[in-house]
């Protein structure tokens, strides 16, 4: 089942075009890298399909739907780049942030009390937070708080996670252990993964699609033909800011 | 405090001012975490001019501090977002805008600039009956909104993108958000006063934030001490004979002193404010 189409997508700001032409199809249980240089429209084209800016010119659907008729957005999760560039001394639990995605849930009166509670719970066990939901959230560390957002993400039982480069600025180990969760999730829960990165490393360990951007879709498919593709030796020969981790 | 519950005009003033206190607290506490602190103080001097207006043609002030403050309230969000204007700056205008024509109306009405001080300085004493029960529905409906939309209120302050991509129409937020504000602040005039207003706002939240370990703790503990400063303000204020708004004021400035160097003694990180 697709649950993102984008049929020729273009986007400028201020007439300086971002994205070009872009045709993209997100399947279900898809974990798909979308890499490519800084400045590529890498998180323009993941904010265009969350609705958050509006292309100008193509047509984006999301469960079939135009962002602006969409309402059901429990189905989608998402991270935003800067999710841990937050306001250390903001005072919020780890409990009440993972719980504030529960408001569509609240606002169709499915999710009160004692139950919207056990799903931060949950959500909290699946990241192995579990034990810090009393906790501010500016206490915890960079990768504990990207854990955390990853609940706020999954609480609603998405079918696809939207994650905008989830792992800048936080250590090695800590990114092994998030990429082997996402993994996790994918495999055993069947759950879609979008993720923005430019690191080539988690795009080899990790992912099963991948769409190459640079203004243009360049490659789109899977993770074994990009690897023998014109795109993987231009990016990595160029040395377009790609960069690679050992996970 | 015998007097309070003796007087009727002092259970009135005492219900007003605890109702107008808590919204103010409530509200602060949204308003500094999203670095807006200063549309208070903004909006109070806006409010001046709609106390002018309103005694310049004889209304009720208050409905025409209403009026003006939720309207300018209304241009200050678009201004933000249409115009790319910065938040300080848009406040900036209209709050000397407002100072400008309260100042000019004065003074081409010479006759009610005694009135027109009680509304610089606050005299909830001296509340009509009529503004009491307006002030009681008004702060009611303010804590009620602000109830109702708690949770979109705090994602949309704790994280506007996410909160946008989970389908919170934050266009909307912002806006209810700043006519609550201009609502409340012109209930709060005549606790402390226009030129006081503010603190209202901004010192129970700023008080609340030191100690608060989560959103609800501190929304909470603001709202106590608001109330707390207000009802001994009042007490000291008949007890010494001194104005109901200055001592409300510096009660809430004690309180977050103390807290303050609580939390320093205990050696706990500085809060967002």
């Amino acid at each position: 089942m697709s649950l993102v189409v984008l049929r020729d997508v273009s986007f400028a700001y201020d007439g300086t075009p971002v994205l070009v032409d872009i045709d993209l199809v997100i399947e279900e249980g898809d974990f798909l890298a979308i890499i490519g240089p800084n400045g590529s429209g890498k998180t323009t084209l993941v904010k265009i399909i969350l609705g958050l800016l509006r292309p100008t010119a193509g047509q984006v659907e999301i469960f079939g739907k135009p962002p602006a008729q969409f309402s059901n957005w429990d189905k989608i999760g998402y991270v935003p780049q800067k999710a841990t560039h937050i306001d250390p001394f903001f005072p919020a639990s780890v409990d009440e942030v993972v719980g504030m995605a529960l408001i569509s849930s609240r606002r169709q009166g499915s999710a009160k009390g004692r139950e919207a509670r056990a799903k931060v719970r949950r959500a909290l066990e699946v990241v192995g937070m579990a034990e810090f939901g009393r906790e501010p959230i500016g206490r915890l560390s960079g990768g504990q708080q990207q854990r955390v957002f990853i609940a706020r993400a999954l609480v609603t039982s998405p079918r696809v996670l939207f994650l905008d480069e989830p792992t800048t600025g936080v250590d090695a180990e800590t990114q092994t252990a998030f990429y082997d969760m996402l993994d996790r999730l994918n495999r055993s829960e069947g759950l879609t993964i979008v993720l923005v990165t430019h690191d080539i490393g988690i795009v080899n360990k990790h992912v099963n699609r991948v769409a190459c951007l640079n203004q243009k879709l360049i490659y789109h498919g899977d993770h074994a033909g990009f690897c023998r593709s014109d795109a993987f030796r231009d990016m990595i020969g160029h040395g377009d800011h790609l960069i690679s981790h050992e996970h | 405090m015998n007097a309070l519950f003796a007087y009727g005009f002092l259970q009135r003033a005492f219900l007003a001012g605890i109702l107008i206190a808590v919204a103010c607290a409530v509200l602060g506490v949204f308003l500094i975490l999203r670095k807006d602190a200063m549309i208070g103080h903004g909006l109070s001097h806006i409010a001046f001019a709609g106390v002018a207006l309103g005694l310049f043609l004889n209304v009720l002030p208050l409905a025409a501090a209403l009026a003006v403050a939720v309207a300018s309230a209304l241009a200050i969000v678009k201004l933000k977002g249409r115009a790319g204007l910065h938040g300080d700056t848009a406040i900036g205008i209209f709050s000397s805008l407002g100072m400008a024509v309260g100042i000019l109306l004065a003074s081409l009405a010479r006759s009610f600039n005694v009135e027109l001080m009680s509304y610089l300085f606050g005299d909830i004493l001296a509340i009509e009956p009529l503004e009491v029960w307006l002030s009681t529905g008004l702060a009611v409906a303010v804590l009620v909104t602000v109830w109702l939309n708690y949770d979109k209120l705090l994602f949309m302050t704790f994280d506007r993108e996410s909160a946008r991509a989970a389908g919170i129409k934050i266009g909307r937020l912002d806006t209810l958000l700043m006519v609550l504000t201009a609502v409340t602040i012109v209930l709060g005039m005549k606790v402390a006063g226009i030129l006081l207003v503010a603190a209202l706002i901004v010192i129970p939240a700023a008080a609340g934030l030191q100690v608060a370990r989560n959103f609800r703790t501190a929304v909470l503990a603001s709202a106590v001490i608001a109330v707390a400063a207000v009802a001994g303000g009042l007490a000291l204020s008949i007890a010494v004979n001194i104005p109901a708004s200055a001592a409300i004021v510096i009660l809430c400035f004690v309180a977050f002193g103390a807290l303050f160097v609580l939390k320093r003694g205990r050696g706990l990180p500085p809060a967002s404010d």
